[in-house]
């Protein structure tokens, strides 16, 4: 059970009450195996006896249809961009994160606003316009961030899906070719989570490790919020 | 807050509640410019292509509340800023806004979001050269709005915050919200007032007063004959 604490106002039209559930955050750029461990984290919480919800960015039932639209059709600017997934968000947010908070579920969240404003001053917003974009946003109980190098990053791309115009940053064409773009804008993404780890206070984990390993460091901070 | 407008273009917006005449007013404004060979284009709040079908799924399903009904409406006001009023202005057009931040500022935070975030979202934008402000009484834009239109819609009764079961009370005690926030902006923002309640040609020689006094600067000479209306 917690206070309710916003990095704003929050939503001054619906006070927030006392929170039964967690929230937990896994943040890290494209590819960094974040779906990976919420499946572990998942199944691990149920294990022991806990409801387990998640959300991730761009899943929100209003916004979804729209948003994939509107980058099929490369018209989108930056601040459209960035306001279009802060709508997702709150959408999310305000249905499906908090009402499940409230009845004490354990909400796992593939990524959080953080991606976004790091995505959008990538793109070149003023980073405290973005900030102040998600007044309206909840503190986690915890953010972790899954950290590797670009090199690591590659690697894994090859062993999955190969590389696509959005996580190369082809918008903004970084370079004139899709794996020269991604390395550079990969680069700058983490650049801006690396920023944001101190600012936010992320528990930043070394992802280029095995899964396992990787789990089993998760556990064992979510285990500390349990047997304070 | 909005910063001041150094495009080589100009912004005329017109606000005021719904029932205030402003669109009537800029669409007469808009035919003068266009009959003097001006280079006009026109933007109307909440008409981005891009932005319309969410805008539609989330009222057909009553799904907004006020922070999301705030960020989509942000969103379709960037759409339109970043593909249309942007380069326009760049380019040295006058751009007509039919509602700009200050609807948002007052209808959300007559919804209830804070009013310092609303006005970041839209800190991207600039002031505009002249923002016209039509005032009228709260029962005389109410009459105007029952005696010509069907029905009022959900959200434009602010339905959704639950002030009355009955539409006309709701949209009553809502206009009355965006209407105080209204008069708290002019002040804020310097927005020009225009009595609402005055015959239409005569609201209309006023707008095209102001308007050929900030366009030309007093240096040019543009029909000065027509000002004020054929």
């Amino acid at each position: 059970m917690r206070e309710a604490t916003f990095y704003g106002a929050g939503f001054p039209y619906a006070p927030v009450p006392q929170l039964e559930g967690r929230l937990i955050v896994l943040e890290g750029t494209d590819g960094v195996g974040r779906s990976t461990q919420i499946q572990l984290l998942k199944q691990w919480l149920e294990e022991e006896g806990y409801g387990v919800s998640n959300t991730g960015l761009a899943r929100s039932p209003l916004t979804q249809p729209g948003l994939d639209a509107a980058k099929a059709g490369h018209t989108m600017g930056r601040f459209t961009m960035s306001l279009f997934y802060a709508t997702d968000f709150a959408d999310r947010l305000e249905n499906q994160i908090l009402p499940a908070l409230r009845a004490g579920f354990y909400v796992l969240s593939d990524r959080y606003f953080y991606s976004i404003i790091a995505r959008d001053v990538v793109r070149g917003a003023d980073p405290e316009w973005a900030r102040k974009v998600y007044g309206f946003a909840l503190k986690p109980d915890i953010v972790f961030y899954l950290k590797v190098d670009v090199p690591t990053l590659v690697q894994r791309m090859l062993q999955g899906r190969g590389f696509n115009y959005w996580e190369s940053g082809m918008d903004i064409r970084c370079a004139h070719n899709l794996y020269d773009s991604f390395c550079r804008y990969q680069a700058l993404v983490i650049e801006q989570f690396d920023q944001m780890a101190d600012e936010f206070g992320f528990i930043t984990i070394d992802a280029t490790r095995s899964a396992r390993e990787v789990f089993e460091d998760l556990r064992a901070h979510i285990r500390k919020l349990e047997t304070p | 807050m909005l910063r001041p407008n150094d495009y080589e273009g100009k912004l005329i917006v017109v606000e005021g509640i719904d029932g205030s005449g402003k669109s009537t007013q800029i669409d007469l404004l808009n035919k003068w410019l266009q009959s003097q060979g001006r280079a006009v284009y026109f933007s109307e709040w909440n008409s981005s292509d891009l932005v319309k079908s969410t805008t539609r799924l989330a009222k057909k399903r009553r799904a907004f509340t006020p922070t999301t009904f705030s960020l989509l409406q942000a969103t379709d006001f960037a759409d339109r800023w970043e593909n249309h009023i942007q380069p326009l202005l760049k380019a040295g057009a006058i751009v007509l806004a039919d509602r700009y931040a200050f609807t948002a500022f007052a209808r959300d935070v007559a919804r209830g979001v804070d009013r310092q975030w609303v006005r970041n979202l839209y800190s991207f934008a600039p002031r505009p050269d002249i923002a016209l402000y039509f005032r009228v009484p709260l029962h005389i834009a109410v009459d105007r709005i029952l005696s010509s239109r069907a029905r009022i819609k959900y959200y434009e009764a602010g339905m959704d915050l639950g002030l009355s079961d009955n539409v006309v009370t709701s949209f009553r005690l809502f206009q009355q919200r965006i209407l105080d926030e209204y008069d708290k902006m002019v002040d804020e923002f310097g927005l020009t007032v225009i009595d609402g309640t005055l015959p239409i040609h005569e609201q209309q020689l006023l707008v095209r007063s102001i308007t050929h006094r900030v366009l030309l600067g007093g240096q040019e000479q543009l029909a000065p004959g027509n000002v004020g209306g054929e």
